[in-house]
Formats: C-alpha cells, structure tokens, sequence
C-alpha cells in the first residue's frame, strides 16, 4: 500500500516589539538573566496584565498577509499549567476566539507548481521564560531565566494541507519570509524567534480520512523540521506496514541521534483548563484601524516576486531568489533603477554579491558595496570599459577599497582595449608566434581558437575587449 | 463617634496634632490585641508621617483630603517594601516590590497607613476564622465572629482603631463584616477602584471599597480611590463625581425597590423587622417604594462559587514555591516540590476552593459547571439591569442573621457559604452596594442594612444611605 503524509503545522513567532506584551520590560535579546522583568512580568501577587497595542498590530498585519479574517471582538484565554519557567502559573494566550482566522498562504513547490495551505488561526500569547540546566552554573539545580517571560508570540496555525516534509519546508520558508518582510519578527529558527511544532499522521494514498496523529516538537531549524518529519512519517508508515497501530503522543526530535523519541507521559498528561482571561477586557478591534494597517503593508514577497518578473522581465528563478528577503530585493531593485540590463544586475546580484553573503555569514544590509556602486560597476560593463572578468577583479578589490568601480579601473589601469589596431598587432603577433596551433586550427582542429584568445588577453592581461579579439582573430585566421 | 470627614476638617483647622491622634490609636491597638485585628503595625512610620503632616501643616502647606486621618489596610492589598501575607502561611514573609493604586492614591492624599489587617486567608471566608494568624474576634462580642473576609478592616474601624479601612469585597466580603461589626462598607461598581496591587482571589469579582463609621466618611475614601488606572484594563473610564457634594442633594428623587427574595425563608425576625421599619419610615418621609421580584436570585450561591473558585485556582497557582513565598524545604524533585509547598502552605479552605476550582474548568466538566455559572451570571446581571430601569436602589438585608459565635460554621462549609447569600449577587453583575447600620438585636448585635446601586451609580447610594443615617436612624454607636 502506498500512503500519504498529512502534516499540519503550528508556528510560534516572536513578535519585534519594543516591550513586552502586558508590561513595560525591554524584549531584547541576551540580557543579563532576569533583568528585562518587572512585577508584572515575574507574576507578583496582585499585578495585572495591560496588553501592548503594538503586539496587537503585529497580528493583524500577519493576519491580513495570510488573507485571514481579523476578529473585531477576540479574547484572552488562560491556559493553565504548572512549570517553574512559567511565573503566573498559567500563560495568557487565545482560545475560543482567536485574533484572526481562516486564512490561507500561497507556497511554491519544486517542481514550479503553487499550493495553496489554509490558515486555521493566528493568535496572541506571551511567552514564558527559560529553565536551565547547566551544572557548571548550578549543580542539580534548575535556574530560570524571565527576560523571555512576556515577549509576545503569534501561533500560526495550519490547516492539515501538507503532504511532505518539502512542502513543509516550503510552507515554514514562506511564513519566514512573510514575517520578515512584514518586520514582525526576526525568524530565527535557530536562536527560537520563529518555532515549528508539527501534528504528523499517515494514510493510504486515495483516502480521505485521517491515521491517528503524533505531535513532534524541537524541530530548531528548517533542516531539522525535514529531518525530523521524514523520519516520523517512516515511522509511523513502518508501524502500519508491520500490523502495529501509531499511538496519539508528543514526540521530541532528537537532531544529534537522528531520532524523535516519545516525551515522559507525566509531562504531556496536560488539562491545561483553559478560560477567559479576567484580568483583561475584550479585545475590540476596529475595521477602520484594520484598513489603516492594511494600508501599512509593503509588497509581499509573491506580488513582489511578480512585479519583478513584469517590471525587469526576469524570469521566475530570478524573481523568485531576490525576492528571498525584502533587503535584498530592496537592493536589487536599486541596482536595477541605475543599470539598463536588469538581467545582468540580476546575474550579479544572485551570484557574486549572495557569494560573498554566503561566505562571510552577513546580511545584505551589511554588504560593503552599496547599490549605487555595484550599479556603477556594472555600467562599466555595459559601456564596454572592463570586461566581465575584469569586472570580477574590480569587484573583490571594491569590496576591500570602498571605492567607486570606476576609481579602482583608473587607478589600476585596467579599462578595455577597445582599439582595433592595437589588438590586431597583437593578435598578429600571437599567430607569428604559434605556427605549429595556426596549422592545427585551419586543418580543422577549432579547438585552439580558445587557445589564441587565451594569448590574446594574457598580452593583454586580460583588458582586450573579448568580442573585438574574436572578431580580429577569426578575421587573421581565414586570411 | 465624630465621622472622618468633620475630624479631617479639624485637623485642617489645626485643632488637634496627628501625632496624639496616632499614639491614641496605637493604644488602643495595644489594648485590644485580643481581638485580633491587625496583622502588622506600623508604628513608628505611623509616627513619623504623623510629625511630617504635623509639620507642613504648621508651615501653612496645602493637605490631602485625608490628611489627619488614620487608615488600616487589609493584608492582601500591597504597600511597597512591605509584608503582604493574605494571612497565609505561603507568603508569611512576602515583602511586596511595589505599591497598590490605592495605596498610592492614599498616601498622596496624605492618608496614615497605620498597619495591615487581619482577613480569611486570601480573602476565602465569610467570619475571619481562616486566618494563619488566628481569628478576629467582634468588639461588640468578642465571642461572635466579625464576619469576613475583611474582618480586621471591619474591626479596627469599630473598635476605634483607625478612621477608615479598606477591605476587598469577592461575595460580600465587606459589606458582611460591615454588617456585622455596626458600621459602614463599601463594594464599589466593578472597574471603579484599580485591583493593581489587590491580591488576585476572583479577578472578575474582587474590588477594593471603603469601611467608615458614616456615609460620609465612605464617600471620602471612595472618591479618593476610585478612577480609571492605566495599570488595571478592566477599570472604567467614568468620571469620579464629588461625592461629598452629592450628600447635599436631597434623594427624593431616587425610587426604591424592595426584591421579595431577599426576605423569604432564612432571615432573621430582627432583621426583617429592623428594615421594615426603615422602609416604612422612606414611605413616609415621601419616597417611592415598589416591590419587585429577582427570581434568579436562587441560583447566586451556587454560580457565585463556581466563577470564584475557577479563577481562585488559576490565581493561587503562583504561589509554587519557585520564587518567593513559602517553599517546602528539602524536597527531592519538583513535583514533590510542588505539592508540599503548597500543601503545607495554604489553609484547608483555600485547598477546599483551588480543588472545587479545578475541577469545574477541567476538560468535561467546564461545559456543565463553568460555562453554565458564567450564563447564569449573565442573566443575572440582565435582571438587574431591568430592576434598574425601574427603581434606583435596592434595599435588601446584607446578612440573612447577626454575627454568629466563633467556630459556629467552621466545619460546615455550606451553612458557611449561605451567610453570603444576599450579597453574591452584587458581585456577579458588578454593580455597587453598601451596608448601612440600623439598629441591634435585641442582644445588641448590629443589623445592616444593604443598599443596592446600579453600574457607577455610588452617588445614589451614598445620597440615601446618608438620609437614612441623619434623618431616620440616627448615629447607631
């Protein structure tokens, strides 16, 4: 029997708010342990909970980008557990009726082809802190570390519409690159801003009802929500295969082993008697503080990615990788507006300059040559000064210098021979000089043009313009 | 007694010097250690705030609207850098890191805080016997209970303790002990007066309200607490009126209402015949009066403690020992951690609610008990709302008997639970009350009478319960 993978995931976001989302204290990251908190935030008897408006914006702006529909009346809910790193004893989240609800998020697959995922809900929810356990610092003790207790959090939720762990992938890189594009959230898997849990559960191919689902959880990083989905989906189709049945359980993807293995039933056996939060009135939200942020939204990434197809006419490769992040389809774009050969920029853009992103681990926003110079070198190009390969060079020296291409051209000598006599006589002399290849190349033996052309350039270190040298070298050889 | 308002006009007019006026109260305090009242004492920062106010009033500097007067607070209500136990053993050594609204507001209205008083452990109880610290016992009969949960508020202000007194109010838990004590209480309109710094026990119930000797002095203190607070959402943007002046207004025009499930079965003769005679004389005096009828009344108790302890139980689950209050020493896990603590550090009752709470939001059970409590609640309010389209105060009994002895109901829960049975109602549609003294029992138990007002409407209340003191019933001490 052949089966199918049904997979629907729940994405926590941290929201970049400046402040937590029901007190004051600062969201940053890597603080000294507990000083980002406050009574509030540490759950001191007596405090109450005044919810961010910002946290709020940041939903609906995520939820207007997943075509969702925004509740105008949603509540706070309380879910209540007991954990050391959770200060209230229970985490104000959303329950019955979510911020905002059945929406839907457009991916792409390998094979060029769109999908469309549902969006079940998105909610508003604080964060708790951190437990560690790190017997350097504490022996066998646990320390809690609060200044991550109140951040605020989306959950995304999906509807169960993916059917592989790619499509996964693909849905997780989506979301990523609509929250960052939106400025919500930093989405960083690793450091935990964006986390994935998945609800995994397998079926005969053909069917339309659904196996009984497990719960996979610490999957910190994209790779890892692959790894971790293939393996539980052979698990689980291995079971069926072999007579057993799968068990509804919560599973911890250990990535060092290779393995996701069952959590301690006492931690999972959650009531977690959810109700609505009293310390927080209903949250209204008004149609007309909707429109104005969904005036606020910037071109998203798929619209984006269509206008640069249209606009510059790049084919969707192209579109589809410098629109990967908003920056570097900023910085795309700023190139393109100076350069008339948008497909050039865009060769330069996705190669040379996501090359060097690659190798020094940065961001666009901290590459060293800004838009306006890599257009300028580009020109250089086009109005046949340097050639491509010199252009290379001028590059990596741009990259060190600061300076304009041009600069580096002048000061280094290194703009084109564009004059037809110089590189005659010098194509003259490197047929004088090889006889022995002239002969193999007019008995038919083509191969040797690369050779000449290879002489050429090196007379010339590599300046002559390669177009005139291939015109002049065919011209001397049929002569 | 002379009311709060006439001692803080003399104090202004520089009649007497705080500093006497504290160290009276404070013997007194001494005195009457055997009640029970007080949980702390702030003695010498009583005494040195006094000197201060003393001081700047002889410089001619401009003072509070409390300046002169002496309060009490109830312990679950938090005063920065100081204890705040809820008279319970978990939190026994808690120092609070920040002020309440209120007790802000009390001190910049030059208010002297003069300790904290005793209640039932986290505010769970109708007599103050729940008490880690022990029972308050009532000054009119140190053998009766002074009702609760703000026991200590009532007592210190009956006793001559302090001036004022805040308390908090869940199902009565003013307006009871008022009653019982012989003086006057408070539970303001729901989002009237913030909870920031009020110790969780029903969120959706719990407001902070005033215990004076007169109306008037409630009206001080209340409009000295009440307003919006951008730290606690569920507060009301509505405009505090000046009380005070409002006492001037005759309240004729207010139409009274007489509900006939607050009279049936259970009340006591003296009681009945004691509000009687009160609403006779508003006939006679002019007034409006109608009956009408509250049916949903029977079905208060029970939503009331359904709602209340729900939210009890996610409240108190802080209290876990990780990091402050009380934790059990020497635990091998967590969970073991867990459990003693909290095991060994709250009361029975309050184990007695966390449970019952627990288990009405727990998955199979929140749709029958939880939910059905919140309808119900809903309706209730609904009622009214529509009583209040047609009268303008409620004139109902505040406690179905006078004070009874100590230990009386302790073991009995339910009779417990059924001393609250005409004040619960109040909280569940978040409208305000008062108590208001009027007469003895022929044993010279006070008798409180309860003054039902709808949503922000204090002003209604105060106007007629101040008629009622000045013109009909006279100073009850």
């Amino acid at each position: 029997m052949k089966y199918e993978a049904v997979i629907g995931l729940e994405v926590h976001a941290q929201l970049l708010t400046d402040s937590k989302i029901f007190c004051g204290c600062s969201t940053q990251f890597g603080g000294e342990p507990n000083a980002q908190t406050c009574p509030v935030c540490l759950g001191m008897p007596g405090v109450l909970p005044v919810l961010n408006e910002r946290a709020v914006e940041f939903a609906v702006k995520m939820g207007l980008a997943t075509h969702c529909k925004i509740a105008s009346f949603s509540r706070f809910a309380r879910k209540n557990y007991f954990y050391p790193d959770l200060p209230k004893g229970y985490q104000i989240s959303q329950y019955e009726s979510p911020l905002c609800h059945d929406g839907y998020v457009d991916i792409e697959l390998e094979d060029g082809t769109r999908k469309r995922v549902g969006i079940i809900r998105i909610h508003l929810e604080e964060d708790a802190g951190k437990s560690i356990h790190d017997p350097a610092l504490a022996g066998e003790d646990t320390l809690v570390d609060l200044n991550r207790c109140g951040v605020p959090l989306i959950e995304i939720v999906s509807a169960p519409d993916l059917r592989s762990p790619q499509e996964a992938h693909a849905y997780l890189v989506r979301l990523k690159q609509l929250v960052t594009y939106l400025g919500i959230c930093d989405g960083n898997m690793e450091e935990g801003s964006l986390r994935c849990d998945a609800n995994v559960s397998v079926r005969p191919v053909g069917s339309r009802g659904l196996g009984v689902k497990t719960e996979v959880k610490n999957m910190n990083s994209f790779r890892n929500v692959e790894r971790a989905l293939t393996f539980e989906i052979n698990r689980q189709i291995q079971l069926l295969e072999s007579g057993g049945e799968v068990v509804q359980e919560t599973l911890l993807w250990d990535a060092g082993a290779g393995v996701a293995r069952p959590m301690r039933s006492k931690e999972e056996a959650h009531d977690y008697r959810y109700f609505p939060e009293p310390d927080l009135v209903p949250m209204v939200v008004e149609s007309a503080w909707i429109e104005k942020i969904r005036q606020s939204l910037p071109e998203l990434p798929l619209a984006r990615k269509e206008r640069l197809m249209r606009q510059y006419q790049l084919p969707a490769y192209d579109a589809g990788i410098l629109t990967m992040t908003r920056e570097l389809a900023d910085y795309y774009e700023a190139v393109a507006q100076k350069c008339r050969d948008y497909k050039l920029a865009s060769n330069w853009v996705m190669g040379e300059v996501l090359r060097v992103l690659n190798e020094r681990k940065i961001d666009i926003n901290q590459f060293p040559i800004s838009a306006h110079r890599l257009s300028g070198l580009l020109n250089l190009i086009l109005d046949e000064t340097i050639s491509s390969k010199i252009a290379k060079t001028v590059f990596e020296e741009m990259l060190t210098s600061g300076e304009d291409a041009a600069a580096i051209v002048q000061r280094k000598g290194l703009a084109q021979v564009t004059d037809r006599a110089a590189i005659e006589a010098i194509v003259v002399k490197v047929l004088q000089e090889n006889p022995k290849q002239v002969e193999q190349y007019r008995s038919g033996k083509e191969k040797v043009f690369g050779y000449f052309v290879g002489q050429v350039m090196r007379a010339t270190r590599g300046k002559a313009n390669p177009g005139l040298v291939n015109e002049i070298l065919k011209e001397k050889l049929r002569e | 007694m002379e009311s709060a308002r006439v001692r803080h006009q003399q104090y202004v007019r520089g009649q007497f010097r705080l500093t006497d006026v504290v160290e009276t109260y404070l013997a007194r305090i001494e005195t009457q250690k055997y009640l029970n009242a007080f949980i702390q004492v702030y003695a010498d920062e009583a005494r040195e705030r006094a000197r201060e106010l003393d001081e700047r009033r002889a410089k001619g500097e401009s003072l509070g609207a409390l300046a002169g007067l002496v309060i009490a607070v109830k312990d679950n209500i938090v005063i920065k850098d100081h204890l705040t136990t809820c008279a319970s053993h978990i939190l026994d050594h808690f120092v609070a890191p920040y002020h309440a609204t209120v007790v802000e507001k009390i001190l910049q209205a030059d208010g002297v805080i003069i300790g904290k008083t005793n209640l039932d452990e986290f505010a769970m109880g109708s007599s103050t016997e729940n008490s880690y610290f022990g029972a308050v016992r009532n000054p009119v009969d140190p053998e009766r209970v002074p009702g609760g949960s703000s026991g200590g508020s009532a007592v210190a202000v009956a006793a001559g303790m302090a001036d004022l007194a805040l308390g908090s109010d869940t199902g009565g838990s003013i307006r009871q002990p008022a009653a019982f004590c012989g003086v006057v209480g408070l539970k303001p309109t729901y989002g009237r007066v913030s909870r920031y710094g009020l110790v969780a026990y029903a969120s959706s119930l719990d407001q902070i309200g005033p215990f004076g000797h007169t109306v008037e002095d409630v009206a001080l203190l209340t409009r000295v607490i009440a307003g919006p607070d951008p730290r606690d959402s569920t507060t009301v943007p509505v405009e505090v009126p000046d009380y005070l002046k409002a006492l001037n207004q005759s309240p004729l025009d207010l139409t009274i209402g007489i509900p006939r499930e607050y009279y049936q079965e259970g009340l006591d003769p003296n009681i009945r015949e004691a509000i009687q005679s009160v609403v006779d004389r508003l006939r006679k005096a002019g007034f409006t009066i109608r009956e009408l009828h509250l049916p949903l009344t029977d079905y208060a108790i029970a939503a009331y403690y359904i709602v209340a302890t729900a939210e009890a139980s996610s409240n108190l689950a802080r209290y876990d020992g990780v990091r402050y209050g009380y934790r059990a020493p020497q635990a091998e896990d967590l969970q073991e951690m867990y459990f003693r603590t909290r095991s060994e550090g709250f009361g029975t009752e309050v184990k007695r609610r966390i449970m019952l709470g627990t288990y009405v939001l727990s998955a199979g059970y929140y749709e029958a008990y939880y939910k059905k409590a919140q309808q119900v609640r809903r309706m209730i309010k609904d009622e009214f709302d529509a009583a209040f389209r047609e009268v303008d105060v409620l004139i109902t009994p505040t406690t179905p008997t006078p004070a009874f002895r100590l230990g009386e109901k302790l073991d009995d829960p339910l009779q417990m639970y059924l001393s609250d049975i005409y004040t619960v109602t109040v909280n569940l549609a978040g409208i305000c009350a008062l108590n208001l003294p009027i007469g003895e029992t022929p044993e010279g138990l006070p008798i409180g009478m309860q003054l039902m007002g709808g949503m922000f409407r204090e002003s209604d209340l105060f106007r007629l319960g101040h008629f009622i003191e000045k013109q009909l019933v006279g100073p009850v001490h």
